[in-house]
């Protein structure tokens, strides 16, 4: 895909998303719209994953930390052919495996089970220590929230990781700079992000985590240094692409109304065209 | 010194590997009389890992006090020192997991269960992972007080789906356990009896062998029968040779998995008219004593029923005989309280 290709995704994404959190009455919004152009450029450029074969050993392994926001993962993996796009309407629903966090036993192309904030990334350590263990190829990517760093679990895994060399393994941090209450910086301002992880042993790059062209750059193989895990600082804007969203601390976990949800979604139809 | 000079000093300086370093702590419990082996369970995971390459061992800076040194020094491509980090060594282990590996993970059975249990519940036991966690100074094995003393492990782990827990009592049990917990497809939790561990059960019944998932009778008895785990079935097997030169005879069931219970064996054994008697390494309150209850219960089956455990208390610190004195844990305290309930 082009990077014009992978704008023209991201929008779909958007807006099967919002849709699907409207009609289930909710849903995580706010972080899924700053993380989709992420997953977008994961998906469909970075990830070597095959909907066919979905445990294809040699695969790239995927875990979204910021479980909360399942329903943009949801909506990826239907756009890429792991699950039926039908099934997208189920999100949430009695009985449906799509539930408001990933479960790997259910969905296939999850990775691993998320909801705790602060697992993922330890989880992901063992999975690239266990490539390394073994000589394989493949590569492990980790999304996480920034309010998800305060977590201490997350430090315990940036160490192990440098104390391992795992250059296999690439974090990259959905800074939005809101968390479900209140600014970052009104809670517990870990910012800066960058010169801590540097300060860790990382090899770190802080992009425009909405500029389709700096994701694929900062994730392209020419940016690993060999020895040290790869950290990527996205910054980005909680409900990205809705302006009455956008920045808005309000729509962590808010469901529009009728009204709200033909505004958002003309809004993203409009930058669809 | 010249480099051949060092190396001869270092050389002279290596211990042979059958006498390297172990807590000698569990041995200072057991009664005198019993052989002791060194560091089963390290030299049991490194037998395993040269047939089965598998196996993957972590530990949160405590291999020497895991016994897991053994397998790190025998297989130090397949060892991770995690450092002082409970939650990422549980979460690395699930991450091995997740790619093929039957990991074991060392740390104090104090770290894992008050430290380190939504990594555990949510990484491990929810996907059902063949993580092995395997953690020294259960119950009261340690007189450092109760920063290190699980006292309450048992119980905090026995609510947790998918989760086996096996609380072993002498040498041949941690050695058989090892395979047996590797084999098993799913996650395991192990209370560790760690440096030199007394060898107690084939004492007393010479063809035994550890069986997961299953208690067995390790002495008959027409009076008593004490349910036990863990290092009180040494406790009871010694007050029955006690007890037996008064006259009352106690019948010892060992039952080393906590979780899932034996519970045929443990009825049949329960339903003969004998006052019953539990005995673990830990607190009354949610451990093997209640869940024989329940099960007893459950079932209709109500024989008299007495607990020997340790109090629902914070322990004092302090020489471990003592404090099994204190708390009804030694030999002495077992015979004294069966006696008082007959």
């Amino acid at each position: 895909m082009t990077p014009q290709d992978l704008r023209a995704m991201a929008n779909r994404i958007r807006r099967r998303d919002l849709q699907a959190v409207y009609e289930a009455g909710a849903g995580h919004i706010g972080g899924e719209m700053s993380v989709i152009d992420i997953l977008t450029a994961l998906y469909f450029d970075v990830l070597n994953v095959d909907p066919g074969n979905p445990l294809d050993p040699d695969r790239d392994r995927f875990v979204l930390s910021k479980g909360h926001t399942a329903c943009a993962l949801y909506v990826t993996l239907a756009e890429k052919g792991f699950i039926p796009k039908e099934e997208i309407s189920t999100f949430l629903k009695p009985h449906s495996r799509l539930n408001g966090h990933p479960n790997r036993t259910k969905v296939p192309g999850v990775e691993t089970n998320t909801g705790p904030l602060g697992h993922g990334l330890p989880v992901a350590v063992g999975m690239a220590a266990a490539a390394k263990l073994s000589n394989a190829a493949w590569q492990t990517y980790v999304v996480t929230g920034d309010g998800e760093m305060q977590e201490g679990s997350n430090w315990e895994a940036i160490m192990a990781a440098k104390q391992f060399k795992l250059d296999n393994l690439t974090l990259i941090i959905d800074h939005n700079r809101l968390q479900q209450g209140a600014k970052l910086a009104e809670t517990n301002d870990i910012a800066p992000i960058a010169p801590k992880l540097e300060a860790f042993g990382w090899a770190v790059q802080e992009i425009d985590g909405h500029d389709m062209d700096q994701i694929l750059k900062a994730l392209s193989p020419e940016t690993v240094v060999p020895g040290k895990p790869r950290g990527i600082i996205a910054h980005t804007h909680k409900g990205n692409g809705i302006s009455f969203m956008s920045d808005n601390v309000a729509w962590h976990h808010k469901v529009p109304n009728a009204e709200q949800y033909k505004q958002a979604m003309a809004e993203l139809e409009e930058a669809a065209q | 010194m010249t480099a051949a000079a060092r190396a001869r000093r270092y050389e002279a300086r290596k211990v042979p590997e059958t006498r390297q370093a172990t807590s000698a702590m569990i041995a200072s419990l057991a009664a005198e009389g019993y052989d002791a082996a060194p560091a089963p369970f390290g030299h049991a995971l490194s037998d395993l890992a040269n047939t089965d390459e598998r196996i993957v061992g972590l530990s949160a800076d405590l291999s020497k006090y895991t016994d897991l040194h053994i397998f790190a020094q025998k297989h130090p491509d397949r060892f991770y020192q995690m450092g002082m980090a409970e939650q990422v060594l549980m979460s690395a282990a699930a991450g091995l997991a997740h790619e093929g590996f039957i990991p074991f993970a060392t740390t104090y059975a104090v770290f894992a269960s008050r430290r380190a249990y939504d990594f555990i519940c949510m990484a491990i036991a929810e996907e059902n992972l063949p993580v092995k966690i395997v953690c020294a100074l259960p119950g009261l094995t340690t007189g450092y007080g109760p920063s290190h003393q699980a006292t309450e492990d048992l119980a905090i782990f026995r609510g947790m789906p998918n989760l086996v827990i096996v609380d072993p009592c002498d040498a041949v049990d941690v050695a058989q356990m090892v395979p047996e917990m590797a084999a098993h497809d799913g996650p395991v939790y192990a209370r560790l009896l760690r440096g030199n561990v007394p060898s107690v059960l084939r004492r007393h019944k010479p063809d035994y062998r550890f069986r997961l998932g299953k208690a067995q009778m390790i002495r008959e008895g027409a009076d008593v029968l004490v349910v036990s785990s863990g290092l009180m079935t040494m406790r009871a097997l010694d007050a029955a040779t006690e007890l037996a030169r008064d006259g009352i005879e106690v019948a010892v069931l060992h039952s080393p998995t906590i979780k899932p219970l034996d519970r045929d064996t443990i009825l049949a054994e329960a339903g003969k008219g004998r006052l019953l008697v539990t005995a673990e390494n830990h607190t009354v309150i949610g451990g093997l004593g209640e869940a024989v209850a329940a099960t007893l219960l459950r079932a209709g089956v109500t024989p008299t029923f007495r607990q020997i455990g340790l109090p629902d208390a914070f322990l004092e610190a302090g020489a471990l005989p003592t404090l099994h004195d204190m708390y009804g844990l030694s030999t002495k305290a077992v015979i004294a309280q069966i006696k008082g309930w007959l």
